[in-house]
């Protein structure tokens, strides 16, 4: 059995919860002295870093929401100073404005080191070569694991998305034995790899995937694994608290949550109070260590229980399981997040068609595949057909740019898509993981 | 000349590409007693547009625009053909010859002659053109 920091990943439950007090109180009282904007959330919850005396008193400190971020667009709540920062992410918003993340150095190795005891968890290390197949650049995910692999001493190969026939040559040539993307582009790897008679199995040396960014299901894996011949480990994360950034063991049961670098508490999200381990509801944690963005109770929206048994493998963090829905809207797309409000807010801006709308989403192959309808206005009908696909085209282009992912529009006629008392079900998911 | 009574008010309908949708403007103009002299669909992926000349344009608007579609109001006009090999290519070479072009176009054959419905982006130059060459142009009062 390999560890990274077998210090931290074997410390004894009391010890870390230890470690995690001290973290917090610093953090708390840090915060406090130095950011206005924590300083009066914390006035408002009236709350002080002197009543910050246990770590279960984290409990009196206020929850944090994406709202949060996308309220004090760009920068305004970062604890570090521009000069500071090696780099910045940026993911889109629910409405139109973006949310961005910032990081430190130090912001960088934490994350980075996280996924090297995640990577060195399930047997990678030097000699291994590492397909990184997220998508580089604003998003995180190609270029948190690309550093994650590379910290551990790995060959990292950053394919990125796409060209997936070459992806597959490369995987063959260069030895592939690891990769890491979405569940559904490892998938959509398989089926072109098939076509160019290519068996994964057995003409390749790939033997493990380092899956996330959008959910999947234990069948999934079983799917996979005998298809490909390979481990499936999921990797949870998301850009507010770095990346991605949290993987499963070789027990393949539960991200560990490492206890040095986050807290991580389980609520009621109707009532805000906390739960027992092994009782499901919404994800909420605490960054313990991060710098130029620190985020404090962190209400992630997705929906999951705790395990805080010791994990067979030896290693003492409390484990996530498998992320089993979220408490608000929100759908993930072939790995990006996408919100109906940010549907609802760009098709205001387009006078050509009215404010109602429908999203289905269907997985055509591995592909995830989003369409919006929408009604075309009385003032926009034109007889020629050219205008409409010239319409249709404009919302496409725009949904595209607000949502960074590829979306289909059908224009329909008015009045013709359902109507809502109350809460509006304005998705439709057919996809089946 | 007045070209005015040679130009032609088309409907146009705005209708999703699905079993039914031209069975239900079909079954509302049924309905007020309009008759449809000639219709076209234009598709494109997911939606098409219904033209059609109808003897009651004005009606017909307003009972399709209270059910909720997407109607408007395109002048066209009518060219009469010989129905006969040839006959569409004399008017197409007019107009193609004055560089007029046309947007779209439906034909039917009526009782007496084949007639072309023309949508161009030159109204009144067509008309004079078709017009000097001879071919017979259909009045409005012909459809409605």
């Amino acid at each position: 059995m390999q560890f990274w920091d077998p210090r931290i990943e074997e410390m004894p439950q009391a010890d870390l919860k230890k470690m995690q007090y001290k973290l917090l109180k610093s953090l708390v009282c840090r915060l406090y002295s130095f950011s206005p904007f924590y300083h009066d959330r914390m006035k408002e919850q009236k709350v002080h870093p002197d009543d910050i005396r246990e770590l279960a008193d984290v409990k009196k400190l206020p929850f944090m929401f994406k709202k949060d971020l996308r309220d004090n667009y760009p920068n305004r709540i970062f604890t570090a100073s521009q000069e500071e920062l090696v780099r910045y992410h940026v993911s889109s918003g629910t409405t139109g404005k973006p949310t961005v993340v910032g990081y430190t150095q130090k912001d960088i190795d934490m994350w980075s080191t996280s996924i090297a005891r995640g990577l060195t968890a399930i047997g990678l290390g030097r000699g291994d070569v590492i397909q990184v197949s997220y998508g580089y650049g604003l998003f995180t995910g190609g270029l948190g694991l690309h550093y994650g692999a590379e910290r551990i001493g790995a060959t990292v190969l950053p394919t990125s998305v796409g060209n997936t026939e070459r992806q597959v040559e490369l995987m063959q040539d260069l030895e592939v034995t690891a990769i890491a993307c979405t569940p559904s582009y490892l998938l959509h790897i398989g089926e072109v790899a098939e076509k160019m008679g290519v068996d994964i199995k057995k003409d390749t040396h790939l033997r493990a995937g380092i899956l996330g960014a959008e959910p999947w299901t234990e069948n999934m894996r079983k799917r996979m694994e005998n298809w490909l011949g390979i481990k499936a480990y999921d990797i949870y994360g998301t850009s507010e608290l770095s990346g991605p950034m949290f993987t499963e063991c070789a027990e393949q049961n539960g991200f560990h949550i490492w206890s040095d670098i986050a807290l991580v508490e389980v609520i009621d999200p109707k009532t805000g109070e906390s739960l027992e381990p092994g009782e499901k509801g919404e994800l909420t944690l605490t960054m313990l260590q991060k710098e130029a963005l620190p985020m404090i109770r962190y209400r992630i929206g997705d929906i999951a229980s705790v395990d805080e048994d010791v994990c067979p493998c030896g290693r003492t963090s409390p484990r996530i399981n498998r992320i089993q829905g979220r408490v608000d809207d929100m759908l993930i797309i072939r790995g990006i997040n996408v919100f109906p409000s940010q549907v609802e807010y760009t098709l205001m801006t387009i006078p050509e068609v009215g404010q109602h709308f429908q999203i289905v989403v269907e997985r055509k192959g591995a592909l995830d595949d989003m369409l919006v309808r929408v009604e075309l206005t009385k003032e926009a009908f034109s007889d020629k057909i050219n205008d409409l696909m010239l319409i249709r085209q404009n919302v496409e282009h725009r949904l595209r740019n607000a949502l960074n992912v590829a979306v289909d529009v059908e224009l329909v006629e008015p009045g013709s898509l359902p109507r809502f008392e109350g809460k509006s079900k304005k998705v439709i998911d057919k996809r089946v993981l | 000349m007045d070209t005015n009574k040679y130009v032609i008010k088309q409907i146009s309908i705005f209708s999703e590409n699905r079993p039914g949708r031209l069975a239900a403007v079909a079954h509302a103009l049924g309905e007020e007693k309009i008759n449809i002299l000639a219709f076209s669909i234009a598709e494109a992926n997911g939606f098409g547009v219904i033209r059609a000349l109808v003897d009651h344009p004005d009606k017909a608007y307003k009972k399709l625009s209270s059910m909720g579609y997407n109607v408007a109001f395109t002048d066209v006009i009518a060219v009469q053909m010989k129905d006969q090999p040839g006959g569409l290519y004399e008017i197409a070479k007019v107009l193609g010859d004055a560089g007029i072009n046309i947007e779209y176009s439906y034909a039917y054959s009526g009782k007496k002659a084949a007639v072309l419905i023309l949508r161009v982006d030159q109204v009144e130059d067509a008309i004079g053109k078709i017009h000097a060459s001879g071919a017979t142009l259909l009045e409005h009062t012909v459809f409605h």
